[in-house]
């Protein structure tokens, strides 16, 4: 039983994680209709970034604050200068653009920081942090930060003039304009706070996975399938994806092991992961496009 | 055409004699020469077959790696296993990858734009750990993969094996092609272009876009397949790590460096992609070296910029773009 709670509980911990990049990835969504697939290089590039910040002598906190700033800079200008002048492109130009991108960041991560792995400290204190034996220091440190974080942003879209301004901007773009919405400029702004949101998820994951230019690979399709199953189109969806998936991730491992220890027959376990998440992704588009939350797209013929 | 027809010819014919030079100039003509331009004939057979797909069908892949892995690993299990001689595997990974591929046809057809590009961004990104998978270790060898023998040239024929394996994989990149431009040239052909272009209308006029959209996939596949299957005879080995998400990234630079819709550029997309793969690491070097930055520069660096560089001032890709020069500076000059 308490191995069962353990799981569920180091379930909520990656589920924090797939939370904070699905979230972003819906963020750029619903604005734009791009799913950008750089988004997990761009998180890494930003857990890099505070790694060096606290190399240069920097204290987690500080360093944290000072990335997430750098990272909603990074948004805004990729938005402003790469994606800006590709409006009207057809789709096939925007996802090679994302795979550029793609690219780039991995291997300018490699080329400044080297592919060596490298430790991510945790700034969560082990004695007094933690609930005993079910859930680990870190692990609850991540449930709380990415739950602060998204009750940020709850309250930035829902009681902010500027989040309402985005909110409407990505709604009804042409509307928006007309009431004085400067709708350019809160594009750049939702891709500035994905960077952010998802420089958060990175900084947070790196003491799990350890730092290195390909450790977000496995969490980019996790938040692929997480914004899938709470509906892409979604913010609250996504969350709630990340933290369903999260938990479906470690009890599909679970019931593998269960299985494995009564009969002896391996079938699943946690190198599967990945296939799982695959399923999960194809399973989805195929027969549930609008995922658990999403709204349906009726499209004119 | 029939200029283009001549010019085609001529350079076949030229492929086939430079190799017999090597004993004239075995500087020029080395056996490490004649490896990398197999590799790049390979690689110009895997962009042929995403642009099959993507160029002239109009469905997105990011995840033609997974099938060039499936052709890799049946060629290697069937002469790993089965003493199954070379030459033999590469139909025999066409047909695997032309039934994997079209299976995966199946739930792509209802998805189109974005969500196809998704749906096989993580069939990539899962790949390798698929091709761990417990169960397939007898098969697959798991993690260390599978070393395999390079092939022999046959009939006591007075060439090195680097150069029977140009000759082998030349031989076939030019049935393909030539496979191809046929496909491509014939009534299922347009009706492929037809459904990329309008397939609302393409779909009204009566063509079975659902068959079409399927078996485009699994042919694009084989293709992809076979140069897998070569890939495995060439480096004699397959091992899971190298069938990664970079693997499809890197079909997916050479389809845009040669122009998507192209089968020309298909084979100058390759040529490229292999070129800076393996320039790399001198350009490394010369910047560590010569201009004292403190940077390993991967090929990765290169793609990427290129990649969005591409999409800006040459749409067409290089192929398409060095044409359009060409046409503009002879209208200029008339």
């Amino acid at each position: 039983m308490e191995q069962f709670l353990q799981q569920i509980a180091s379930g909520l911990a990656n589920g924090a994680i797939y939370a904070c990049v699905a979230l972003a990835l819906v963020m750029i969504y619903v604005s734009t209709d791009h799913i950008n697939f750089a988004q997990g290089e761009m998180a890494m590039f930003s857990a890099y970034i505070s790694w060096q910040l606290m190399t240069w002598g920097m204290s987690f906190w500080v360093a944290f604050v000072l990335t997430v700033l750098i990272s909603f800079a990074m948004g805004v200008l990729i938005e402003r200068l790469i994606l800006r002048p590709l409006h009207n492109a057809p789709v096939l130009s925007i996802i090679v653009v994302f795979i550029g991108l793609l690219a780039i960041f991995n291997s300018m991560a490699g080329a400044f920081w080297s592919y060596l792995i490298k430790e991510f400290p945790s700034p969560f204190p082990k004695s007094s942090f933690g609930i005993g034996g079910v859930i680990g220091p870190h692990q609850l440190g991540v449930v709380v930060v990415t739950l602060i974080v998204l009750g940020l942003l709850f309250v930035f879209f829902r009681y902010t003039p500027l989040g309402l301004a985005m909110r409407a901007a990505a709604q009804n773009p042409q509307m928006a304009r007309l009431v004085g919405v400067r709708v350019d400029w809160m594009l750049a702004l939702g891709w500035g706070l994905a960077a952010s949101v998802g420089a958060v998820a990175g900084i947070m994951v790196a003491h799990i996975v350890y730092l290195e230019p390909n450790m977000m690979g496995g969490i980019l399709l996790y938040a692929f399938a997480s914004a899938l199953v709470g509906g892409i189109s979604n913010p609250a969806g996504a969350v709630a994806g990340g933290f369903i998936v999260g938990i479906l991730e470690n009890m599909v491992a679970y019931a593998g092991n269960q299985i494995e220890k009564a009969t002896g027959v391996y079938i699943i376990g946690n190198g599967e992961k990945l296939t799982v998440a695959l399923i999960i992704v194809i399973f989805v588009l195929t027969v549930k496009p609008a995922g658990l939350f999403g709204r349906v797209v009726v499209k004119r013929v | 055409m029939a200029g283009s027809r001549k010019w085609v010819l001529g350079l076949i014919a030229l492929a086939f004699i430079v190799p017999l030079l090597r004993p004239v100039f075995p500087d020029v003509v080395s056996d490490y020469r004649l490896f990398l331009v197999s590799t790049m004939i390979i690689a110009a057979i895997a962009v042929l077959g995403l642009n099959l797909l993507t160029g002239f069908n109009g469905q997105f892949s990011l995840g033609h790696g997974a099938f060039y892995a499936v052709g890799a690993y049946t060629a290697a299990i069937l002469m790993d296993k089965m003493n199954v001689p070379y030459w033999a595997t590469i139909p025999a990974a066409a047909i695997v990858c032309f039934i994997v591929g079209y299976l995966f046809g199946l739930p792509a057809l209802k998805l189109e734009g974005h969500y196809l590009a998704l749906a096989t961004f993580a069939l990539a990104l899962a790949v390798p750990q698929i091709l761990k998978y417990k169960w397939l270790e007898g098969l697959t060898g798991g993690v260390q993969g599978i070393v395999l023998m390079k092939p022999e040239v046959p009939f006591g024929l007075p060439l090195s094996e680097d150069q029977w394996l140009y000759y082998f994989c030349l031989v076939v990149m030019i049935v393909l092609f030539w496979g191809a431009a046929n496909m491509l040239n014939s009534r299922s052909g347009r009706a492929m272009m037809a459904i990329r272009d309008q397939y609302m209308a393409a779909d009204t006029m009566g063509i079975d876009t659902a068959l079409y959209k399927t078996v485009t996939f699994g042919i694009s596949a084989a293709y992809t397949g076979i140069a897998g299957a070569l890939s495995a005879c060439a480096i004699a080995f397959v091992a899971p790590d190298s069938f990664g998400i970079f693997l499809s990234i890197k079909f997916l630079i050479g389809l845009v460096v040669g122009g998507i819709g192209s089968l020309t550029g298909s084979v100058l997309g390759g040529i490229f992609y292999v070129l800076v793969d393996n320039s790399a690491q001198s350009l490394t070097q010369f910047i560590r070296n010569d201009l004292g930055l403190p940077f390993d520069l991967s090929a990765y660096t290169v793609f990427g910029v290129l990649l969005i560089a591409i999409i800006y001032l040459m749409p067409m890709g290089i192929a398409g773009g060095l044409f359009m020069a060409y046409r503009k500076l002879r209208g200029a000059r008339a």
